[in-house]
């Protein structure tokens, strides 16, 4: 019994010891399994780079592709918009209009499209442009209508340096506020202050040629010389707005602005006329025209414009007449701030303004109103303005609404 | 008198071409990354504008980018952004370096308008230094215009607040 147990358990030895030696692959089919193991791996790497590469390529393809749709967004942008290819490549146009109504104490109501104006301007080269601006005033013109269509900006300007500029043409004249920054949204009030229009004749414009540019940061200035202005009865009737004008007696304008802080402007402008009858009288009668003035804009939304402007003739325009010195100022108080229960802005202001124009023409005025802008460039307008003559010793009241707009 | 204006203008015209400066270009956007880097500038990076950006860009500006991506640089502690934006008539290129979600430096690079001019002055870009945007999507600091130069003005505003929100955005990501 004992010899078969011994028997059975030695069989098993021998029996498992074959079976194991069956199963482990001895040092020939080790190799080719690493061979065959090899292999895989081979073209595992070779499955690897090409899928690199093929990265490589799509990223490449990637690039190309943005690039070519940036630039065929660029050339749709280009063809739909002002400043796309071809002439109109460098050619913008833009412009103005205001809209407005006065209501005057006498009774005379009156409501006027009182300006309609188009801008064009166009880049000849990069340092050389031309801008222009069409008006039609009062809406209709023609003959025995209220309106005139008048050309009021036709120049052509060159960049000499990164800083100057020479300019000539049918030009704005440098000086004041509203004269050369007129559009309807820039100003409060429905009519421009008085002062810039009896003493400044804004708009003013003449044909000339000049220099403009900066001396310092923020300090610009300009020297004009121009065609002058013709009268004997005021100043403001005085513009030949360059229609066949009579050209024999030209003036000079200058203008020194600051605007080196921000918020903050202050300029001041002289012009010298050697004769401002233009020859209409026997003895020439010289002009100067000083004007000064400072705009404050603080972020608060709090603000400030103040104006003073005089002239100066040798003569009176007329024998007999008190105008050879006439003068005006104005002073604005200002507010702005954004409104939370509809989009947009409010201004209110007041306007206190003294002048002397023509013969024995003083008037104070006093006035106040507000300034709706539901966007940047759009404004709706009321103001309430009194007027005292102190010659006459009248006064008269006047309520005028407006709406404006640039683009 | 004539005569002596006239001699007056050719004087200053030769006396000014004399002294002209590099026309429109104020700081080479090289010369900016490495300002704003402190001489090493990283590896430049590019923002694809999705759909879903470019509406958010739309309500930011008022208008669609035609642009498939924007560049930016971006070291981790900052960002830099070298973006344009139309000012009267011409594309304004600007520069706006943003840490903390705050504008450290905006540059004007590249003026090309012929107005304006006035804010490419650090009186003027200054003002935005430390602004952030607003959950309205406004600068949180009020910035005073220049007269004259309301456009250029404008274009800048929006070209800060354009970058604090893509900074945001490339944060968030």
């Amino acid at each position: 019994m004992f010899y078969k147990k011994k028997l059975f358990l030695m069989l098993s030895t021998i029996f498992i010891c074959a079976s194991a030696q069956a199963a482990t692959p001895d040092a020939d089919q080790m190799w080719k399994m690493i061979q065959q193991q090899q292999l895989v791996i081979d073209e595992l790497k070779k499955k690897l780079e090409k899928t690199d590469q093929k990265v490589e390529v799509t990223e490449k393809k990637v690039e190309e592709t943005a690039l070519e749709v940036e630039a065929a967004t660029d050339a749709m942008v280009a063809q739909t918009s002002s400043s796309g290819g071809g002439w109109f490549d460098k050619t913008n146009i833009g412009g103005y209009g205001e809209m407005h109504y006065n209501s005057k104490d006498d009774g005379n109501d009156e409501v006027d499209f009182h300006r309609f104006v188009l801008y064009f301007g166009h880049e000849f080269t990069d340092s050389i442009r031309f801008f222009s601006e069409l008006e039609i005033e009062h809406s209709l013109a023609g003959e025995g209508k209220p309106g005139e269509v008048e050309l009021e900006q036709a120049w052509i300007e060159m960049d000499i340096t990164d800083n100057h500029r020479l300019r000539a043409g049918l030009d704005i004249i440098p000086v004041g506020i509203i004269n050369y920054t007129h559009e309807p949204h820039t100003f409060y009030g429905v009519e421009r202050p008085e002062v810039e229009k009896r003493i400044i004749p804004a708009t003013w414009w003449e044909a000339g040629i000049g220099l403009n540019g900066e001396l310092a940061p923020g300090l610009n200035y300009d020297v004009v010389l121009h065609s002058g202005l013709e009268t004997t009865s005021n100043i403001r009737s005085g513009r030949q707005k360059v229609a066949q004008a009579n050209a024999d007696h030209p003036a000079i304008t200058t203008r020194l602005r600051y605007t080196g802080t921000p918020g903050l402007e202050v300029g001041g402008s002289f012009q010298y006329q050697s004769d401002i009858t233009a020859g209409q009288t026997t003895e020439s009668n010289s002009a100067t025209l000083f004007e000064g003035h400072i705009i404050y804009d603080h972020s608060s939304g709090l603000g400030v414009k103040a104006l003073y402007a005089r002239w100066d003739l040798d003569d009176e325009l007329q024998a007999g007449r008190d105008d050879s010195e006439q003068w005006g100022y104005y002073v604005e108080p200002q507010y702005r701030f954004p409104l939370s229960f509809v989009p947009g802005e409010l201004g209110v202001f007041a306007r206190w303004s003294e002048l002397d124009y023509a013969n024995n023409k003083e008037e104070e005025r006093i006035g106040f109103g507000l300034n709706y802008w539901p966007t940047d460039r759009v404004a709706f307008k009321f103001d309430f303005t009194n007027t005292d003559d102190k010659d006459a010793n009248t006064s008269s009241k006047t309520l005028n609404l407006g709406l404006g707009y640039t683009f | 008198m004539l005569k002596v204006l006239v001699i007056t203008i050719l004087c200053n015209l030769i006396f000014l071409s004399n002294h002209s400066l590099a026309k429109g270009v104020y700081l080479e956007p090289k010369e900016f990354l490495e300002q704003a880097f402190t001489n090493n500038p990283p590896k430049l990076k590019k923002l694809w504008i999705t759909k879903e950006l470019k509406a958010q860009i739309k309500s930011l500006l008022g208008y669609d980018i035609h642009v498939v991506r924007l560049r930016y640089w971006d070291n981790g502690e900052k960002t830099a952004w070298i973006l344009e934006e139309i000012g009267r008539d011409k594309p304004i290129t600007t520069g706006v370096v943003v840490k903390n979600e705050k504008i450290e430096q905006l540059n004007v690079l590249i003026f090309r308008e012929s107005r304006g001019w006035e804010v490419k002055y650090p009186f003027f870009t200054d003002q935005f230094k430390q602004a952030i945007l607003t959950e309205k999507n406004q600068l949180s600091k009020k910035i005073d215009g220049i007269s004259g130069a309301t456009l250029s003005v404008y274009a800048l505003t929006k070209v800060a607040k354009l970058a604090l929100f893509l900074n945001t955005h490339i944060k968030i990501k």
